[in-house]
């Protein structure tokens, strides 16, 4: 093998490994719908041409920018309330017996369940879909920020002591960075469920977004834009994990870090 | 060091934890003073409250009788005169900040200025020989590197007694040799008065100038000893004086006899132990 081979065969065996799954399904999808012609099920070509003709256009701004636009505005307002108020509640030992039931009460109740009470309360609009994501999102990034804020080591919490590291000195420096890695494990739930509420919050009295879009197209019999619309989703996720991924690495590179030099 | 005055007053400390259902007394009575510059050892057999003292005397804990004052204060919460090196120097690190902005914390929090608090870190870490490493993380170090950037983060803050408390116990021998070297030249340069708790005979004999010998549990001051080894002191040469196998058999036999003496009461009934 040359040296240019032996350096080649790793890259190609990662790159292989990641698309492989994903085109064989693609081929094994084309071969089983060849020849067939089922109204339910169409080809991948046929969903592709649609997917193109359907997403690439004035959808795009009608629908898939709004939706994009309650899903972040969501997830954010969830992690800014998450990480507030996690920190005050895992800081605060009474604040924290004081409300620890009830939390426990709130994040048992399906968010889909409170669609109809929210559509009471706030209307049909933006705000109505923002609080769906929101009390469904909010969850995981606050129990996990208030498990994180106490779970600090006990050494470090005295040898911040020790120096006089207080307040909001020590909520920067220690506190919030020792943290950090069960937040962000937080936030990564909250975005995959951010995602699911988005649509089903858009499943309601909506005027626009995907999830509208989509509950237009099932009862429409539009079954290849429905299905261009999943794929969507699902390459929506895609990207939302994959910048996910490079805002962790950055945030927790010491904890990637460390737990590497842990292992040996 | 001429100067005779007393920096720390410990009077009469004593600890008692109470737990489910019962109380434990780690430390029963226990008064000692440190003059200022002194580079006093604390050495006590294994489980005899060693660091249950170092907190009450930092103002981490709150001693359940008798007193500690530094400089005529009381110590009721961390005095801004004190630094701590801890045991467990992998855990007392932050690791999510480099080495510099571990030693810059503490200097933050007490509002140096930035020009100032660079080179006070600057210093402290060229000290300790780590002057290369400043923008390296804690885990990325050794064991003997990062208690030396702890150290160092303890020489920043400039303080008036330097508590250590068993800084060496998880660092290998050579390493040790390196730090308590270290250590010396940390008090006779910076003239710091030095507080080191360890439970090594050998370690407290060659650092000190005054050696306190601790009972065992229910803890008091078995014995108060003056180092008299010459000051400049060598890891080969020092070791190898008649007086250190002197001094250090000393401590050994009193580490024994308080080691005894806990065998023998432990078959007495126990009474509670009444305060004076």
């Amino acid at each position: 093998m040359t040296a240019l081979a032996r350096s080649l065969v790793p890259t190609l065996r990662t790159v292989g490994l990641a698309a492989g799954l994903p085109v064989l399904l693609v081929l094994g999808w084309g071969l089983a719908t060849q020849g067939s012609q089922s109204f339910y099920f169409p080809g991948p070509a046929t969903v592709a041409r649609t997917f193109v003709d359907t997403w690439f256009g004035p959808a795009f701004v009608q629908d898939v920018l709004p939706s994009l636009g309650r899903f972040g505005a969501g997830v954010a307002l969830s992690i800014v309330i998450g990480i507030v108020a996690g920190t005050a509640i895992g800081t605060t030992p009474w604040l924290r017996e004081l409300l620890e039931p009830m939390l426990e009460f709130f994040r048992a109740v399906p968010p889909v369940a409170l669609v109809p009470v929210l559509m009471l309360l706030l209307g049909i609009g933006d705000s109505m879909k923002l609080a769906v994501i929101v009390s469904g999102c909010v969850w995981p990034v606050l129990l996990n920020t208030v498990e994180g804020v106490r779970g600090v080591d006990p050494v470090l919490t005295e040898t911040s002591r020790s120096y006089r590291v207080h307040g909001a000195l020590a909520l920067r420096y220690v506190i919030l960075p020792a943290a950090s890695p069960r937040i962000m494990a937080g936030i990564r739930l909250c975005l995959s469920i951010g995602l699911i509420l988005m649509v089903i919050s858009e499943m309601f009295a909506a005027s626009s977004g995907l999830g509208y879009r989509l509950v237009y197209f099932q009862r429409s019999f539009m079954i290849a834009e429905m299905w261009s619309g999943i794929v969507l989703l699902g390459l929506i996720g895609v990207v939302v994990a994959t910048i996910f991924g490079f805002v962790d690495r950055r945030v927790l590179h010491w904890y990637h870090g460390l737990r590497e030099v842990a292992r040996g | 060091m001429a100067d005779a005055r007393t920096l720390l007053r410990v009077t009469d400390l004593g600890k008692t934890y109470a737990t489910a259902g019962r109380t434990v007394e780690a430390i029963r009575s226990i008064s000692f003073d440190v003059a200022v510059g002194e580079l006093v050892c604390i050495v006590g057999p294994s489980g005899c409250g060693k660091t249950t003292l170092l907190k009450c005397l930092s103002g981490l804990l709150a001693p359940s009788a008798g007193s500690v004052s530094l400089d005529g204060q009381p110590v009721t919460d961390p005095p801004e005169k004190m630094a701590v090196v801890f045991q467990e120097y992998g855990r007392s690190l932050y690791p999510w900040l480099t080495v510099e902005d571990n030693v810059a914390l503490p200097l933050k929090a007490r509002k140096v200025p930035r020009a100032e608090r660079d080179e006070l870190v600057r210093a402290a870490l060229e000290e300790v020989g780590l002057a290369h490493a400043t923008t390296t993380y804690p885990w990325q170090l050794s064991g003997g590197m990062q208690q030396r950037v702890a150290i160092a983060r303890a020489i920043a803050y400039r303080p008036e007694v330097l508590v250590m408390d068993e800084p060496f116990a998880a660092v290998d021998a050579q390493t040790r040799a390196d730090l308590e070297d270290l250590v010396r030249r940390v008090w006779r340069d910076l003239g710091v008065t030095v507080l080191f708790v360890t439970h090594d005979i050998d370690e407290s004999v060659y650092l000190g100038e005054r050696v306190l010998v601790l009972s065992s549990s229910p803890t008091v001051v078995q014995e108060d000893l003056r180092v008299d080894l010459p000051d400049d002191r060598d890891q080969i040469s020092t070791r190898a004086l008649p007086r250190f196998t002197e001094l250090r058999t000393h401590v050994h036999e009193q580490i024994q006899r308080a080691k005894r003496d806990e065998h023998s009461e432990a078959v007495e009934p126990h009474a509670p132990a009444a305060h004076t």
